[in-house]
C-alpha cells in the first residue's frame, strides 16, 4: 500500500497553445492536511480536475491512493471532492440532493441525515437548495464530499461564503478528519487559515509548482525580516539606504520599510538611524507568514 | 456494471419524480390527449376535417378495431416534443448546473451514466405513453356514444391487439424524440439552446421544408418518428419510418456517446 495519497509527476494540461498546468510534480503523504495555493488562473482547479478524472492530462502521470489517475474508477469510491464550489439541483431539497449522490455511489441513505447534522444543516435539510445562502450551499457541498467516508478529501475553496464562525467550524472539521486518518487536500485563498491547519503545501504559479513539501520547510527557506516605521515618511528611503549599505535587502511597502535580516540586527539599525537623525516609531522583527511567502514565491503584488 | 447502472437509474428517478417536473409533464400530456381526442370526435362532421392537416376521419373508420387508438396514435408527435424537452433539459442541466462533475466523481464510468440515464428516461417515456393512452382512449370512449360511433370492435381481440400495437409504436416514437433531445443536450450543454433548437426544427423547419417539397417528408427525422406513432402514413410506410428512425437515433447516440465519454468536464 502506497504511503502517498497523491503523487503526480510531470503532469501537464495544454489548452490550445497555452499550458494550464506545466510539468507539475508533487507528493502528498497519507493522513496529512495539504494546502494547495496559487493566484487565480495558476492551474489549481485544472490540476484537481485531472486528479479526479474529469479532464484528461496532455502529459505526465499521477497516482491517487496508489492507483493511476487514468483509472479513476479504482480510487474515486474512497475520494470525496468539492470542485469549484458546490453544484446541486436547485429544485431539490438539500437532503434529496445528497440522496441522489448517495444512491449513485451506493452509500447508505442514513448517512445523509448524519452528514446534514455534521455540517450544521439538520434543520434545513428539507428546504430547497435554491433557498440556501452561499454558506449553506458550501456546507452542503462539504457534506456531499464526505458521503463516501473518504480516505482522501479534495476541497476547492471550501470556506467561500462562510462567516468567521463557519470558517472556524470547517477548520475544526478538517482537523478532526485528518486526526482520524483522512488526507485533506484543500485549496483556499485564505492563506492564514491554511497556515493554521496545513502540514504540507503545494504552491502553483502560472501552472508550475514553485514549492511542494512540508510547510515548515518553506518557512525555513525564508529570511526573517523587520518592519520599520519612521516619524517622517520621507525618512523611510534613508532607512532603506542604511539597510542596503549594510548588505540587507530592503524595500518600501504600504508606508513601511521591509528589511530582511535577523532580529538581532534591529538594535544596530536603531543605532544607525539615531546617528542619522531619524526617529523610528516602530521596529518589529518578524518571521515571514504564509501570505508573505506566497507573494514572495508567486511574484504577486500585495 | 449492472449494479452501478441500476444505482444510476434510481438516482436519476429521484430527479425525474420531483412534482414540478413529473406533474407538469403529465399535465401537458393529459392536456394534449384530451385536446386531440376531443377534436377527433367533436369535429367529426366538420368539413375542415377532424384529423392531422385537415384529414377527415369518418364514423366508419372510427368504428373499426383501431378506432379506440386513432386519437392516441396521432398525439405521438406532440408527446414526442414534450419528451424531447424533458430529455434535453434533464441532460443539459447537468452541464449548465455543474452537477455533472458530482455525478462523475461518484460514478466515473461515463458510459454507465449514459445507459442509466437513458434507462430512467425510457421509463419516464413509458409513463407518459401509458397516461396518454388511458386518457385518450377514455375520452374517445366517452365521446363515441354521443357521436354515434360504434365501440363494439374496440375492445375485442383485434381491438386489444391494436391498442397494444399503438402503445408500442407511440412509445418508440416518444423514445426517438426523447433520445434526440438527450443528444442535443449533450452536444449543446444548455437546456434552453437544446430545447429551442429541437422544437424549432421539429415544429417549424420540418413543416416549412415538408410544405415546400413533399418528397422531403420521406427522410425528415421528425416526420419519420411521428409516422411510427401512427403506424405509417399515406406518404411514408411504417417500415421505412422505423428503419430510417433507427439509423438517425443510432448515429445520434454514437455521436453523444463519443462526446460524453471523451470530452473534458471543465465547467
Amino acid at each position: 500500500m502506497s504511503k502517498l495519497a497523491i503523487s503526480v509527476d510531470d503532469l501537464s494540461k495544454k489548452y490550445g497553445t497555452g499550458l494550464a498546468v506545466s510539468h507539475a510534480k508533487f507528493e502528498v503523504p497519507l493522513g496529512t492536511i495539504c494546502g494547495f495555493v496559487g493566484p487565480n488562473g495558476a492551474g489549481k482547479t485544472t490540476t484537481i480536475r485531472m486528479l479526479l478524472g474529469l479532464i484528461t492530462p496532455t502529459g505526465g502521470n499521477g497516482q491517487i491512493l496508489g492507483e493511476p489517475i487514468t483509472s479513476p474508477d479504482k480510487y474515486l469510491s474512497s475520494v470525496g471532492a468539492m470542485i469549484e464550489g458546490p453544484a446541486f439541483y436547485p429544485a431539490l431539497s438539500g437532503a434529496e440532493n445528497l440522496r441522489v449522490l448517495a444512491t449513485l455511489g451506493g452509500f447508505p441513505q442514513e448517512r445523509v441525515d448524519q452528514l446534514l447534522k455534521q455540517v450544521g444543516l439538520a434543520d434545513r435539510g428539507k428546504s430547497k437548495y435554491k433557498t440556501y445562502s452561499l454558506g449553506m450551499k458550501q456546507r452542503l457541498g462539504i457534506a456531499a464530499a464526505l458521503l463516501p467516508n473518504p480516505k482522501l478529501l479534495i476541497l476547492d475553496e471550501p470556506t467561500n461564503g462562510l462567516d468567521p464562525e463557519g470558517i472556524q467550524e470547517i477548520r475544526q472539521l478538517l482537523r478532526s478528519l485528518a486526526d482520524n486518518g483522512t488526507t485533506v487536500f484543500v485549496s483556499s485563498h485564505l492563506l492564514s487559515e491554511l497556515e493554521l491547519i496545513s502540514e504540507y503545501l503545494v504552491m502553483l504559479r502560472k501552472g508550475e509548482v514553485v514549492f511542494a513539501g512540508p510547510i515548515q520547510e518553506l518557512f525555513d527557506q525564508q529570511q526573517p525580516f523587520m518592519i520599520v516605521k519612521t516619524e517622517r515618511e520621507e525618512d523611510l528611503q534613508k532607512i532603506i539606504e542604511i539597510a542596503q549599505n549594510a548588505g540587507h535587502k530592503a524595500h518600501k511597502r504600504d508606508g513601511t520599510a521591509h528589511i530582511e535580516g535577523p532580529a538581532e540586527w534591529a538594535g544596530v539599525l536603531n543605532k544607525l538611524a539615531f546617528e542619522s537623525g531619524i526617529l523610528i516609531t516602530q521596529l518589529s522583527p518578524q518571521m515571514p507568514n504564509l501570505e508573505e511567502t506566497f507573494f514572495e514565491l508567486t511574484g504577486d503584488q500585495k | 456494471m449492472i449494479r452501478s447502472i441500476i444505482r444510476i437509474f434510481f438516482a436519476e428517478w429521484r430527479k425525474l419524480r420531483r412534482p414540478t417536473l413529473l406533474l407538469g409533464t403529465l399535465g401537458a400530456v393529459s392536456f394534449f390527449s384530451v385536446l386531440v381526442s376531443s377534436v377527433l370526435f367533436l369535429m367529426i362532421d366538420s368539413p375542415q376535417g377532424n384529423g392531422d392537416r385537415g384529414v377527415r376521419i369518418t364514423r366508419e373508420m372510427l368504428s373499426l378495431s383501431n378506432g379506440a387508438t386513432q386519437s392516441f396514435s396521432s398525439i405521438g408527435g406532440l408527446l414526442g416534443i414534450v419528451a424531447l424537452c424533458v430529455f434535453a433539459a434533464q441532460t443539459a442541466q447537468e452541464y449548465s448546473l455543474g452537477t455533472l462533475r458530482n455525478l462523475l466523481v461518484r460514478q466515473p464510468g461515463r458510459i454507465r451514466i449514459l445507459i442509466g440515464k437513458l434507462a430512467s428516461m425510457k421509463t419516464f417515456a413509458m409513463v407518459m405513453t401509458l397516461v396518454s393512452a388511458i386518457i385518450s382512449i377514455g375520452v374517445s370512449y366517452a365521446l363515441a356514444g354521443g357521436k354515434n360511433v360504434s365501440t363494439e370492435l374496440w375492445f375485442n381481440g383485434d381491438g386489444r391487439l391494436e391498442i397494444a400495437k399503438t402503445l408500442l409504436n407511440v412509445f418508440l416514437s416518444i423514445l426517438g424524440f426523447g433520445i434526440i433531445g438527450m443528444v442535443l443536450g449533450i452536444i449543446l450543454r444548455s437546456p434552453i439552446s437544446s430545447i429551442s433548437l429541437g422544437v424549432l426544427w421539429l415544429l417549424i423547419i420540418e413543416n416549412i421544408v415538408g410544405a415546400l417539397k413533399s418528397s422531403t417528408l420521406n427522410w425528415l427525422p421528425g416526420n419519420q418518428l411521428s409516422t411510427i406513432a401512427t403506424g405509417g402514413s399515406q406518404n411514408v410506410s411504417y417500415s421505412h419510418a422505423l428503419s430510417l428512425s433507427a439509423i438517425y437515433v443510432s448515429v445520434a447516440l454514437v455521436i453523444a456517446t463519443v462526446l460524453f465519454t471523451k470530452r473534458d468536464v471543465s465547467n
